[in-house]
């Protein structure tokens, strides 16, 4: 089992025949990846990768049946390609791009909502799950088959937690990089639940980062929810605090966002919270063991 | 990207948000020339950087003449101006504004950011204009009103009475020019893409008017391509031109009191290992994400700007190559170490795609500063030690 994603998932890429998107689908396909097609305006009928390619994500889910797409466009078309996902139908996209504008990010998860679409991202490495199904930009061979979920802000920390935790002896079931902009698709809040009722995953790795309350939102959550164990990390411990020009933006949601509030807020929750990456593999094996 | 005070009073000007008049000048003679353009008995001689708390640090005084405006203009130029969001090396006064003076009847908050957990703009606004936003938050929360505005619908009637009935305007002449101030700085908010923006304090006049006394604006990078006019305002001189350059090759560099460089990819990874460090009884010297495209070439540029730095007494390189090759930052350091004299000990872990082939380039390669680690606490730990001169 897993969340989300598995190898039965039929997959399109928007972008797909760019750069970047032709680089990481053909490294998804090797993964095992049902990508079924790929949308590049002006160039439907063709074939790329040995996959059809449509002008249209309409077109692309009518004739492929996909459900999920990942999002490859430029930055200021990212926006556009997400609501044209949401309008075709498309159930999960997850948005690879970096350096999408936050207004259209509004706008487009706004939408996406609104249609019933999930998102993971921007700006993030996407979502695996483990020997089955990777959609992103993540080095696949480091997350083996196993029983731990993992949700993470950072890309490199989760290939760090996810590696840690495969050394251990241990295993991922579905690993998911939800990205750190300011307006971003699932979060952990969504996540854990779906991790709870996984009955491979074990226990959930969590790994945050300075800034906004979403770790906070998430402590609260797995209080009342959440019995299966969780490790978390958050990152920026020792990062000085911005040369700010005003305040506006700490108090919209009454705190700073602090690693500090954060970790103490998850570990009033019971989360086992490490103060160093390099301890987040000997902690799963601790919770794991007991 | 964040502007200017008089820069910020330009875009309000554009949009009929109300401020009082005012001259940005370079020198004392400009900033006399414009006291006789403004005219008037009073005026205010403004420093201009890029941070809040100006006037507590001595940066904002009234001048009764103009030969005061002259005084101050000489004293506060050329001044380094340390406020609490400066840090204690402080800033330099390039520029004043000169601003005619105002008649302050009463002085409230407003400001516009996005609110993240809502996923829209949120105004905020409140009566306790002048001081710090912060505490008020802090001591009394109730004090701030915080309505959210729905792009999808803009600014409407009800957000602008919410606003006015939450501060306490009664007058209907009043809470007109109020909401109208309030949905020009909601719609200069979303055109120009912006991250923030913060008027403390607005002022009401002897008249009843409403006047932006001050103003800070930053902006949404990823959308500064479509904003040229924005982007024409970006001063250099308040950037660390250190961290300019980095930018320049995709390195994203800030530097920090200690002795350890640290040369990551990945945001996160970087805090982590600053973290480690820390935990490991260590101090690092710096962040420095290498991006997602790091060569031989940004790694070697990033290496010149660690060592600018003379604290720095050893290097973690700590790579977990997911887009990023490993052999290739084995190259780039390889590189690095014939361009720049790397003086001190540098500890490598490199893990993920293609570590084994960049193990062999720097086992190779023999470089006597060059220590293998296997993983994140290792390397960690070998970087600490270094730095304290042990083996």
């Amino acid at each position: 089992m897993s969340i989300l994603v598995n190898k039965d998932t039929k997959v399109i890429v928007q972008g797909f025949t760019g750069k970047e998107g032709t680089f990481h689908a053909e490294q998804c396909i090797a993964y095992g990846t049902n990508i079924v097609g790929g949308v590049t305006p002006n160039k439907g009928g063709q074939e790329h990768l040995g996959k059809p390619v449509f002008n249209t994500v309409k077109d692309a889910v009518i004739e492929t049946g996909a459900t999920v797409s990942m999002i490859f466009v430029p930055p200021v078309f990212v926006a556009d390609a997400v609501m044209e996902a949401a309008a075709a139908g498309i159930t999960l996209a997850v948005i690879i791009t970096e350096g999408a504008p936050v207004r259209d990010m509004q706008a487009a998860k706004a939408y996406a909502v609104k249609h019933g679409m999930m998102t993971i991202g921007p700006n993030c490495p996407g979502i695996i799950t483990a020997e089955e199904c990777k959609i992103g930009i993540m080095p696949g061979n480091i997350f083996k088959k196993g029983n731990v979920g993992l949700i993470s802000k950072s890309g490199t920390l989760t290939y760090e937690g996810a590696n840690q935790v495969c050394k251990e002896g241990f295993g991922i079931t579905t690993a998911v990089g939800i990205g750190g902009d300011p307006i971003i698709g699932l979060s952990y809040k969504q996540l854990l639940p779906m991790f709870e009722a996984d009955p491979e995953t074990h226990a959930i790795v969590m790994i945050g980062e300075i800034g906004g309350d979403l770790e906070i939102q998430a402590a609260a959550y797995i209080k009342e929810h959440i019995t299966k164990p969780v490790v978390a990390f958050i990152a920026g411990q020792t990062a000085p605090q911005g040369k700010r020009m005003g305040h506006a933006g700490a108090i919209v949601s009454g705190g700073a966002g602090t690693a500090a509030e954060k970790m103490a807020a998850l570990e009033a929750a019971g989360v086992t919270v490490v103060v160093s990456p390099a301890d987040i593999g000997k902690a799963v094996k601790k919770v794991l063991n007991k | 990207m964040n502007i200017h005070e008089y820069q910020a009073k330009q875009i309000f000007a554009k949009y009929g948000v109300p401020t009082p008049r005012g001259i940005v000048a370079n020198t004392p003679a400009q900033a006399v020339a414009n006291a006789h353009e403004l005219g008037g008995k009073i005026w205010v001689v403004k420093a201009q950087i890029h941070a809040g708390g100006r006037g507590l640090g001595g940066g904002v005084k009234l001048a009764r003449s103009v030969s005061e405006v002259e005084t101050l203009a000489k004293e506060i130029l050329g001044m380094t101006l340390v406020t609490h969001q400066t840090g204690p090396e402080g800033k330099l006064v390039q520029k004043v504004y000169i601003e005619e003076g105002a008649d302050i009847v009463d002085e409230l908050y407003l400001g516009v950011v996005l609110d993240r957990a809502k996923e829209m703009p949120v105004i905020m606004a409140s009566t306790q204009g002048g001081m710090e936003i912060e505490t008020v938050a802090h001591d009394n929360p109730e004090k701030i009103i915080k309505v959210a505005v729905d792009p999808a619908i803009g600014f409407q009637g009800f957000h602008g009475r919410e606003l006015v009935f939450g501060l306490g305007i009664t007058d209907p002449i009043e809470q007109k020019k109020f909401i109208s101030f309030a949905s020009k700085l909601y719609k200069l908010y979303m055109e120009n893409d912006a991250e923030m923006i913060e008027i403390n304090p607005l002022i009401k006049t002897g008249s009843g008017d409403f006047l932006a006394l001050d103003g800070k604006m930053g902006f949404d990078d990823s959308a500064l391509a479509r904003h040229q006019d924005i982007e024409d305002m970006r001063d250099i001189s308040e950037e660390d031109a250190d961290e300019r350059e980095a930018s320049q090759y995709g390195l994203s560099y800030i530097s920090l009191d200690g002795e350890i460089g640290c040369m990551v990819n990945g945001a996160g990874l970087a805090m982590g290992t600053m973290d480690t460090i820390n935990y490991m009884g260590g101090t690092p010297a710096n962040f420095l994400d290498v991006g997602g495209k790091a060569n031989a070439e940004t790694v070697a540029k990033g290496f010149e700007i660690i060592l600018k730095n003379p604290k720095v007494k050893a290097i973690f390189v700590n790579i977990f190559g997911g887009i990023v090759r490993c052999d290739r930052i084995a190259n780039g350091i390889l590189e690095a170490t014939k361009m720049v004299d790397v003086r001190v000990p540098v500890i490598v872990r490199l893990d993920g795609t293609n570590a084994p082939e960049a193990a062999e380039i720097l086992k190779n390669a023999n470089i006597a500063n060059v220590i293998a680690a296997t993983d994140l606490a290792d390397g960690a730990a070998k970087a600490v030690k270094a730095a304290k001169g042990e083996k």
